[in-house]
C-alpha cells in the first residue's frame, strides 16, 4: 500500500490530467457533484456520491452512431466513429464500480458493442472506497463491500492522508507513474477506517434490506403480484430513476436531419416511458403498471436470469434520492420481498 | 409546523368514507425516510390510519391525480389540497379534465413546505425527523441529533407563498388564510435585468443540466394532453435526447409557451427536477407579462375564466405595444 | 483508421425488384450495391433495414437461405418506414443489417417430420423462407401440408408462387381460405382456425404457426382440441426493436429478447413467459 497527503493531491490530480485526460466528482453550485473533466482548481468532491453515475463516461446520454449521406436514389453510410484515448475516471465509488461491471455484462457480450468497447479499453478506474455512508445507500443488500479494493485502483481518503492500492496490473502501471508523489505505508489507517465505515454501514436504515427472495427464475412468484397496482399507482412516468440509475442501459436509436445529411445517434431511453414499446400495431405495456413492473423486473429478475445471479441493482441510492413521488426499488423489495408467492 | 393536526384530516378522511361521501381518500403516505411523502390512493379505513401522513413534508400537489383516479373508479374521492393546490385543481375544472362532484375537496391550511433537499444539505445521514413545533428533531448518523428550524428548510416556492387562500374546497380545516403579497416575481426581475447575454448564459447554464427526464411534465398539472407531442414518436420531435443545443431548450421553452396563461405557479416543476433547474421561472416569466400586459390574471383563482391569451377584451394592448415592451426588456 | 464492424453500422442495400402481392404488401429484392446477397441467414431470421432519415425496423426474410442471390422482404405498409418503403422504386439504396433472432429448427427438430404450415395473412412471410428452404431439400422431411386464409383473394400473399411452385410439388398439400365468398374464387371459404378443424390433421405433424395474434390464439386452441401438443407448435412473435442484438431493451418479455432468444419460439416456451407480448 502506498499513500500521499491530502494536500498534495491538487498537484497529484494536475499531473495526472497532464498525461491523461482525467475525469473526477466535482461540486456544482447546485449543492451536488458530477464527474467533470478536470480544470485547474478543480477540487475532488467529498459527496457521498455524484448525483449520476460515471455511466455517462461509456455509455453516453446521447452518441452519434453512423451518418448517411443521401442523393437521388444513392445511400452512402459514412462510419464516423473516432479513436478513443486513454482517460482516468477518479473517485468513483464502489457501487458504481459493481454497476459498470453490469454495464459490461450488456455490452460487452456478444456481439460486442464497439462504442462502449472502446471506451472501455481506454479507462482506467480510481475507486475511491467510502467512510461517510449516508442513508440513500444500500450497496450491502448486493454483497458490496464499500470499503474493499475494486476497480484498477482503490484510494481510502482518511483525514489528512490519501492511501493507494492497485487491484490490476493496468493499476500498478498508473501508481508506478506517481510514483513521485507517493511513499510506502503499512495498511493501519485504512483497517482501522473500514471497520469504523462497517460499524457506520450496519446502522443504515436500509442495512436489512434483502434481496435474498429475488433473483432468476422467480418471474413467475411476482409478475402477478398484486401490489405491483398500489406499488405504481403514484408513479408519474417519468424517466428520473432510469437516467440517474448507474446500470440502466436500456437506449433508443433514431435518425436526425442535420440539413446536411442524417446522423444516426443513440440516446438513453427509458421503459417507463408510455412510448417505449408502443408499435405500429398496439403497445404490450399499456399501463404504467406494466413499465413500472418491468424495471424492477428486469432489475430483480430478468437480469439475474441471463447473469448468473449478478442484480442489476447496486444500491447507489440515486433513484431513492430523485424520485419526485419517493418510489423507489427498496420500498418494491420491502414489499413484495418478504411475500413471495 | 402546520396548523391542522395529522388526527385532525385523518378523522375528516374516516368520517367521511364510513358515511359514504367518498370512497377513496387521496393523500399522502411515508415515502422511505421521514422526510418524504409518496401520494397514496386509501380506500380501506385501516391502511389509512397506519399509512396516511401529513407533515412538513407533504409539497407533492395531489390534484393532477383526480384525472386518472376519477376515470378509473367508481364513486367519490376526498382529496387534501393544500391552498395553493386549489388553484391547479380549478384550472383542471375549468379545462374539464373531470367533473367537479366526482371530487370531494378538503381545504387544508399550510404554513409553507420542507424542502428535503434542503434538509440534505444541512444533516448528513439522516436516520429519522421529528416534528417538534416549528422546529425538525433530525438523527443523524453523523452529528448526534440536530434541530433545525422549519422556516431555514422552507421550500423556494413556499417562500414567495402566492395564496394561503383556498381558491376551493367543501370542507375546510382549521382557519382559511389570505391571498399573499409575495415578492415571487422579483426573481424574474432579476433575470429580465441581466443582459440578453448574461440571460442567453444564465439558461443556457441551467439548461444544459436537463436530462430530459421528462417529470417536470409529467408533474405539472397543466400538462394534460392525452399525448404529448414530446412522447409521440411519429410526432418528429425528440422527446429523450438533446439532438443538439437549441433543442435542448427547445423542449422547456415549448412547455412553457403551451401553459402560458394555464399555469397556476404551483412550482411542482421545480420541485420535482432532479437536476435542481428553476423551470418555474421560465412560467413565471409569463405570468408577469400577462399580468403586465393585460392586467393581473391568476390561473385557477376561479373556476371558468378566460386567460387573456386566449381572449380578446377591447382593453388589450395593441399587438404592437406587447411586442416593443418585449423588446425594451 | 479503420474499425471493427459494429452491428449498429449496417451497410447499403439496392431494391433491385419490388412486386405488388396485394393491396398492401409489397416484395422487395434486395441485395448489395455490387449485386451480392448481402449476408447469409438461417429460415426465419430476420433484418434491420432502414431509410435513413426515416428510421429503422425489423423484418423477416421472406426468401429462402437456398437462394443464393439476393433476400426478399414481404412489407406490409403499417407505418413510417413502410409507407416510405412502399413509394419506392427499383434502383433505390436503402440499408440493411442482420441476419438476427433464432432460425426455426429445420436441421434437427424438423428433419424427418411431417410439417404443417399454417398463415394468416403477412403471416405467410415468415413462413416463405421455411416453406422453401424444407421444399428445397425435399427429401429431409416428409409430407408438407400449407394452410394460408387471407381476407380475400387479392389479399393472398405470394400467391401466384403458391399456384405455380408450391400446388405443383409432389408430397406438398396447400390449403388456401379465404374470409368472405367473392366471385372467381371456388375454393374455401372461412377463417384459418375452423378450416384447419374441418381438414382434421393427424398429431405427429410439427406445425408452424404465423398471424394476426387472435389468428394465432384460435388456431392455437383448436391444434389442441384436436390433440397436438405445444411442444410440436412453433411460432414467431414481433415486438418494437431498436438495436436487434439484445442490448436496448425493448423487446424484452420477461427474461428473453424477441430479436436475440426469438422470433421463433415454441408455443410451450411462451407459456413461460409473462404476457407481454
Amino acid at each position: 500500500m502506498r499513500k500521499c497527503a491530502l494536500s498534495v493531491m491538487p498537484d497529484l490530480l494536475r499531473a495526472v490530467a497532464e498525461a491523461t485526460p482525467l475525469y473526477l466528482p466535482v461540486d456544482t453550485d447546485k449543492g451536488d457533484a458530477l464527474f467533470t473533466r478536470w480544470f485547474e482548481g478543480a477540487d475532488w468532491s467529498g459527496a457521498c456520491n455524484t448525483a449520476r453515475g460515471p455511466k455517462d463516461l461509456f455509455f453516453p446520454q446521447t452518441e452519434d452512431l453512423v451518418a448517411f449521406k443521401t442523393a437521388g436514389k444513392t445511400v452512402e453510410v459514412l462510419d464516423i466513429r473516432r479513436e478513443q484515448e486513454d482517460f482516468v475516471v477518479f473517485g468513483v465509488r464502489p457501487c458504481d464500480v459493481k454497476a459498470i461491471e453490469v454495464l459490461d455484462r450488456v455490452f460487452l457480450s456478444e456481439p460486442v458493442d464497439s462504442f462502449y468497447a472502446a471506451r472501455r479499453n481506454h479507462a482506467l478506474i480510481v475507486t475511491a472506497a467510502c467512510s461517510r455512508p449516508t442513508e440513500t445507500c444500500f450497496c450491502g443488500t448486493f454483497g458490496i463491500d464499500p470499503t474493499a479494493l475494486c476497480g484498477d485502483v482503490t484510494v481510502w481518503k482518511t483525514e489528512d492522508h490519501v492511501y493507494w492500492q492497485a487491484a490490476t496490473e493496468q493499476g500498478e502501471r498508473f501508481l508506478a507513474a506517481l510514483d513521485g508523489f507517493l511513499e510506502d505505508a503499512d495498511d493501519t489507517a485504512v483497517t482501522a477506517q473500514r471497520a469504523q465505515t462497517a460499524a457506520l454501514l450496519s446502522r443504515l436504515p436500509l442495512h436489512s434490506l434483502r434481496a435474498d427472495a429475488f433473483g432468476g427464475g422467480k418471474t413467475e412468484a411476482f409478475f402477478d403480484h398484486p401490489a405491483w397496482d398500489t406499488l405504481s399507482q403514484s408513479c408519474l412516468g417519468c424517466g428520473t430513476c432510469t437516467f440517474v440509475c448507474p446500470t440502466c442501459q436500456c437506449y433508443d436509436i433514431k435518425d436526425f436531419d442535420t440539413g446536411h445529411g442524417v446522423v444516426r445517434y443513440r440516446c438513453w431511453d427509458s421503459c417507463m416511458y408510455s412510448d417505449f414499446t408502443k408499435m405500429a400495431h398496439g403497445n404490450p405495456r399499456l399501463t404504467q403498471k406494466e413499465r413500472f413492473r418491468q424495471r424492477f423486473m428486469h432489475k430483480l429478475v430478468y437480469y439475474p436470469e441471463n447473469n448468473d445471479g449478478l442484480f442489476s441493482c447496486v444500491g447507489c441510492g440515486r433513484c431513492l434520492a430523485k424520485c419526485p413521488i419517493s418510489m423507489n426499488i427498496a420500498t418494491v423489495m420491502n414489499t413484495l420481498g418478504g411475500d413471495a408467492r | 409546523m402546520q396548523s391542522v393536526t395529522r388526527q385532525d384530516l385523518l378523522d375528516t378522511a374516516l368520517e367521511k368514507l364510513a358515511d359514504g361521501t367518498v370512497s377513496h381518500v387521496l393523500g399522502w403516505s411515508r415515502g422511505t425516510f421521514d422526510y418524504e411523502a409518496t401520494p397514496t390512493l386509501f380506500s380501506d379505513p385501516d391502511t389509512l390510519r397506519t399509512a396516511f401522513v401529513w407533515n412538513d413534508f407533504c409539497g407533492a400537489n395531489l390534484s393532477k391525480y383526480l384525472i386518472k383516479h376519477t376515470r378509473r373508479l367508481e364513486g367519490r374521492l376526498l382529496v387534501f389540497l393544500k391552498p395553493c393546490d386549489t388553484y391547479s385543481f380549478n384550472q383542471l375544472l375549468t379545462e374539464h379534465r373531470f367533473e367537479r362532484e366526482r371530487v370531494f375537496v378538503v381545504g387544508v391550511p399550510c404554513n409553507g413546505m420542507a424542502d428535503p433537499r434542503k434538509l440534505k444539505a444541512q444533516a448528513d445521514g439522516i436516520l429519522s425527523v421529528t416534528a417538534e413545533g416549528d422546529t425538525l428533531s433530525v438523527e443523524t448518523l453523523y452529528d448526534g441529533t440536530r434541530t433545525l428550524a422549519v422556516a431555514d428548510l422552507l421550500e423556494e416556492r413556499c417562500l414567495t407563498c402566492k395564496s394561503r387562500r383556498h381558491a376551493a374546497y367543501d370542507l375546510l380545516l382549521g382557519e382559511e388564510g389570505e391571498v399573499q403579497d409575495s415578492a415571487r416575481f422579483d426573481e424574474v426581475a432579476a433575470i429580465e435585468a441581466m443582459s440578453p447575454d448574461e440571460r442567453f448564459a444564465f439558461w443556457q447554464k441551467e439548461l444544459s443540466r436537463c436530462i430530459r427526464c421528462n417529470a417536470c411534465r409529467d408533474v405539472c398539472p397543466a400538462c394534460t394532453c392525452e399525448q404529448c407531442v414530446f412522447g409521440n414518436p411519429s410526432s418528429g420531435v425528440e422527446n429523450k435526447a438533446a439532438s443538439n443545443e437549441f433543442e435542448e431548450k427547445l423542449f422547456h421553452i415549448i412547455r412553457a409557451l403551451h401553459v402560458a396563461g394555464r399555469c397556476t405557479d404551483c412550482g411542482e416543476c421545480s420541485r420535482v427536477c432532479p437536476q435542481g433547474i428553476p423551470l418555474h421561472l421560465l412560467n413565471r416569466k409569463f405570468i408577469k407579462e400577462i399580468n403586465e400586459n393585460y392586467g393581473v390574471y391568476q390561473a385557477g383563482a376561479e373556476v371558468g375564466t378566460r386567460a387573456p391569451l386566449v381572449d380578446f377584451t377591447l382593453d388589450d394592448p395593441e399587438a404592437e405595444t406587447v411586442v416593443r415592451r418585449g423588446d425594451d426588456a | 483508421m479503420s474499425f471493427q464492424p459494429d452491428s449498429l453500422i449496417p451497410q447499403v442495400g439496392v431494391i433491385t425488384d419490388v412486386r405488388i402481392d396485394t393491396p398492401d404488401i409489397k416484395t422487395f429484392r434486395v441485395v448489395t450495391p455490387d449485386g451480392k446477397k448481402a449476408f447469409d441467414h438461417r429460415p426465419g431470421q430476420c433484418a434491420m433495414l432502414s431509410v435513413p432519415g426515416v428510421g429503422e425496423a425489423m423484418f423477416s426474410i421472406t426468401s429462402s437461405p437456398t437462394n443464393t442471390e439476393y433476400m426478399e422482404f414481404s412489407i406490409k405498409k403499417c407505418g413510417c418506414v413502410t409507407d416510405w418503403l412502399h413509394q419506392a422504386e427499383v434502383g433505390q439504396q436503402i440499408t440493411i443489417r442482420g441476419p438476427y433472432g433464432n432460425p426455426f429448427p429445420v436441421d434437427d427438430v424438423f428433419a424427418g417430420r411431417d410439417l404443417l404450415f399454417i398463415a394468416g395473412g403477412v403471416g405467410l412471410a415468415p413462413l416463405r423462407s421455411v416453406i422453401n428452404y424444407c421444399r428445397h431439400y425435399r427429401d429431409r422431411y416428409g409430407k408438407i401440408d400449407i394452410v394460408y386464409g387471407s381476407r380475400s383473394k387479392a389479399d393472398l400473399l405470394d400467391y401466384d408462387e403458391i399456384l405455380t411452385d408450391w400446388e405443383t410439388d409432389s408430397g406438398v398439400n396447400v390449403h388456401l381460405t379465404i374470409d368472405r365468398e367473392e366471385v372467381g374464387w371456388s375454393g374455401h371459404v372461412g377463417f384459418v382456425p375452423s378450416f384447419v378443424k374441418e381438414l382434421g390433421f393427424a398429431t405427429d405433424k410439427t406445425v408452424v404457426l404465423c398471424g394476426p395474434p387472435v389468428m394465432i390464439k384460435f388456431t392455437l386452441e383448436e391444434l389442441i382440441a384436436m390433440g397436438f401438443d405445444k411442444t410440436s407448435v412453433y411460432t414467431t412473435l414481433e415486438l418494437r426493436m431498436k438495436c436487434g442484438i439484445g442490448k436496448c431493451g425493448r423487446c424484452n418479455v420477461g427474461s428473453k429478447y424477441v430479436c436475440k432468444d426469438g422470433p421463433v419460439f415454441r408455443c410451450d416456451e411462451l407459456d413461460e413467459l409473462p404476457d407481454e407480448y
